[in-house]
């Protein structure tokens, strides 16, 4: 206490000066400490926008997307679309973000099943599986994901057989070190009927399942919805296949040289990142099913039994909604972990956006400021758009509370 | 058999049946206690034949420890390599550190374990030291590990100040305002003063070793606990900004977090080591290894953030209340009332996110640092030593293991710590 006299406490406020009185106000302080802030985000950001102004006017750069309809000048072997070195840098970018998409939506689908599986394993009464799945899920979360990307790549690449002494899978597929090859289908005109009962099974299962519930609703008569959706996805239009005679030819990839010719090919690089990533997410998704499956509480199993459900029918209508509301919110973030390690498919060179557009564009046009922000916004984009739909499937399933 | 007669009750008690105790009980509960058991249990087993002995002569009995190359590895048995792994030890520990000077290194890392030691083990003797040996501990590590005059004069400068600094506000001035004003301005002076003598005389105690030398294990020890220790602090102030009701911070904070959260590290990284420069005055530029730490200790600090907000909305308003009516202010209601309930809750997230921050250290191999697996593919360049890549992952993989394996034990010792609630 300086003044010897600020012990009275609001009496000896009038004696301060205007100053500390201004700094003493609750709301005058928090006004001031915000405009602070403020001043210095801006100061921030507005130092950073004119020091890369006058850094690249400097080295004579500027700042443009034009270069994005150059011809890009470099190959990606793994391609969804059309793509040839003279396509633009534009086009490089669009290979990117498909083959971006195309690893997260397999890795996610495979995470999720594998994870599932390892979260069960975990609960098991066994104690042999229970204690495999508990070392595989310690391993995997205790070693850096692009360890595990490196070590499958380098086993598929290393340790796969040359093209010449291939493995053959089935009928007509082969896995070597340069991939996995397998027949390519060149569907007739009739195929497209199988396809489309294939649809229209989609089609008729989800309406059925309203329908079914709707009954179930007003009546209490369950119809088997799981196989009858099951005949009319799987069934109808595999027994159309055949008797339309296989409407199907095949392109099967064949030994020529030193390589296979013809059929398709997945690359050993999307498969060692497919499979690593998987692996790796599966391990943190087990772990995240085990915790949800756990938190509903064994009451819960024991009051549905009680009133004679079915074991099957319990876990179905009782222990899983209530597990999924808990696995949901960490489930998402690790979907999201996913699309963002997708971007290690750098370190083995499987060209997704990191790797085209924020790599080899990069590199050739010296353009980094734009390529990054490239990179950077399409990232941001997926993040946004995964939990916007992941928060729309959480309030989905959430438990409606007064 | 005559059969010996008790008066009821009074009949001594029988070991249990054979089948219901011990081993066999277990065995029987555990493994085959259904047929869906059983069948797991087979296939278990199947799977465990078919993995572990192979795997094992691969890694033990069928491997090579000495050899001079590839070749001979090869010739000489079919399992793994680790004559590669033995040859280049000192380049996965140290990189390229001078190799007159890896004393240091090593000296540090001692200094480093018994810090952690002092800082993590209850019983530990000495332990009322802590925090002047933490705070100590990051000087003394990089005066030995970069050295060089100007970093000696700065931490001389720093160590001189803060004792100058310390004797002023003992002695001098008649108020506490006037006290701290004086030891602030002795601290500048004194700091300026011997910054200025030390350059200018260019004394220097240990060499200079420029940080493009650090690598291997070192180096991501070095990236892991800077990162960690940063990021924690930084984490809680983001964490507490976001929960602030004061809009712009708030605000500032969300963008923050949110941005840093929805690109990937490596991006960072990029941005890192290509653009930084850009944005910085013309002409500065400063050591790439700080930018990565900067990066990287922002990135975690992000999730952290996160994990703390989770904790921070844990702890029930009435303690922010309480703390209220009792008439504290924000700053000692935070520190003493709600933070500590909050961290302790956070707990398992704040050690998942170090551990994320440790196993992401790797990611620098992509702008160029040599950390192990940097070391590692660079030495699979090697045509002596080529296809080798399972050999040098899985190395680097264990030494990952244990150490992340052991923060989150340390973790789970700390969570049974700090329970103080009824366990069921």
């Amino acid at each position: 206490m300086s003044n010897g006299t600020a012990i009275g406490g609001a009496g000896s406020l009038p004696q301060r000066n205007a100053l500390s009185r201004l700094w003493n106000n609750k709301e005058a302080r928090s006004v001031i400490v915000q405009i602070i802030a403020l001043i210095l985000i801006i100061g921030l950001f507005a130092s950073m926008v004119t020091n890369a102004i006058a850094n690249l006017e400097a080295i004579g750069k500027g700042f443009s997307f034009k270069f994005l309809g150059q011809p890009a000048n470099y190959d990606i072997n793994q391609r969804l679309i059309e793509y040839n070195s003279q396509s633009s840098h534009f086009r490089a970018m669009q290979v990117g973000i498909l083959n971006t998409l195309l690893v997260a939506i397999s890795g996610v689908i495979l995470a999720t099943i594998l994870g599932f599986i390892l979260g069960v394993l975990r609960l098991s009464k066994n104690w042999l599986t229970n204690k495999i799945a508990l070392v595989y899920i310690e391993y995997i979360r205790n070693v850096p994901v692009l360890l595990h990307i490196l070590l499958v790549h380098g086993l598929m690449v290393h340790s796969l057989p040359k093209p010449k002494s291939a493995i053959p899978v089935g009928d007509g597929s082969f896995l070597t070190n340069r991939g996995f090859f397998m027949p390519k289908p060149l569907p007739e005109d009739l195929m497209w009927v199988v396809i489309g009962l294939f649809f229209a099974g989609l089609v008729f299962a989800f309406f059925f399942r309203r329908w079914a519930k709707k009954v179930q609703d007003a009546t209490g008569k369950i119809y088997p919805v799981f196989w009858i959706s099951l005949a009319a996805i799987v069934v109808v239009p595999v027994l159309a296949y055949f008797a339309l005679g296989q409407p199907v030819n095949w392109d099967t990839p064949e030994l020529k040289g030193f390589n296979f010719k013809g059929g398709m090919v997945i690359r050993p690089e999307f498969i060692a990142l497919w499979l690593a990533l998987s692996f790796y997410t599966a391990a943190f998704i087990g772990e995240i099913v085990r915790a949800g499956i756990l938190a509903v509480s064994h009451g819960q199993t024991e009051a549905s039994m009680a009133l004679g459900v079915s074991r099957g029918r319990t876990l179905k209508l009782v222990v899983i909604p209530q597990a999924l509301r808990v696995i949901v919110p960490p489930l998402s973030s690790q979907y999201l972990n996913i699309t963002k390690n997708s971007s290690l498919a750098l370190a083995i060179g499987y060209m997704d956006i990191t790797a085209t557009i924020g790599g080899i564009s990069l590199n050739q046009t010296g353009r980094e400021m734009e390529c990054m922000i490239i990179v950077m916004g399409l990232y941001l984009i997926a993040s946004l758009m995964i939990s916007m739909f992941m928060n729309w499937y959480n309030k989905r399933i959430k438990l409606v509370e007064r | 058999m005559p059969e010996q007669q008790y008066e009821p009750g009074t009949h001594p008690d029988l070991p249990p049946p054979f089948a219901a105790s011990g081993p066999v009980k277990w065995v029987r509960e555990n493994l085959f206690s259904s047929p869906t058991n059983i069948a797991l249990t087979v296939l278990a087993m199947f799977f465990l034949y078919k993995i572990i002995p192979g795997m094992f002569a691969w890694t033990f009995t069928d491997a090579t420890f000495v050899a001079a190359d590839r070749n001979e590895c090869r010739a000489l048995n079919s399992g793994a390599c680790w004559a590669f792994i033995a040859q280049r030890w000192e380049l996965f520990t140290y990189g390229f550190y001078p190799e007159t000077e890896r004393w240091r290194v090593i000296i540090t890392f001692v200094l480093f374990v018994a810090t952690v030691i002092l800082l993590l083990w209850e019983k530990c003797p000495g332990r009322q030291y802590r925090f002047i040996v933490g705070a100590l501990f990051p000087m003394v590590a990089l005066w030995l590990i970069v050295g060089g005059s100007s970093t000696e004069a700065a931490l001389m400068a720093y160590a001189a100040a803060l004792v100058v600094a310390y004797f002023v506000y003992q002695r001098f001035g008649h108020n506490l305002s006037a006290r701290f004003w004086f030891s602030l301005l002795a601290f500048v002076l004194v700091a300026i003063g011997v910054y200025t003598l030390w350059t200018a005389m260019g004394w220097s105690m240990l060499e200079h070793v420029s940080t493009d030398k650090f690598g291997g294990f070192m180096l991501t020890l070095i990236i892991g606990v800077t990162g960690i220790t940063l990021s924690l602090p930084l984490g809680i102030l983001l964490a507490l900004g976001r929960q602030s009701n004061l809009p712009i911070i708030k605000y500032a904070c969300i963008g923050f977090i949110e941005f840093i959260r929805g690109v990937p590290l490596i991006t960072l990284l990029f941005v890192a080591s290509t653009m930084l420069s850009y944005f910085l005055p013309p002409g500065t530029n400063f050591d790439l290894l700080l930018r990565v730490l900067i990066m990287v200790t922002l990135f975690a600090s992000a999730y952290m953030a996160e994990v703390i907000r989770g904790g921070l909305q844990a702890v029930p308003k009435g303690q922010t209340e309480a703390a209220d009516a009792m008439g504290l202010k924000y700053g000692p209601a935070m520190r003493l009332i709600v933070l500590p309930q909050a961290l302790k809750i956070s707990i398992p997230g704040i050690v998942n996110t170090f551990i994320g921050l440790y196993k992401d250290s790797v990611l620098v191999i992509v702008i160029g640092l040599l950390d192990p697996l940097g070391i590692g593919q660079a030495s699979l360049a090697d045509t002596k030593w080529q296809g080798l890549s399972t050999e040098v992952y899985l190395f680097v993989a264990i030494f990952f293991f244990v150490s992340c394996y052991a923060m989150a034990s340390y973790s789970r010792h700390l969570e049974d710590k700090l329970h103080t609630g009824h366990k069921r």
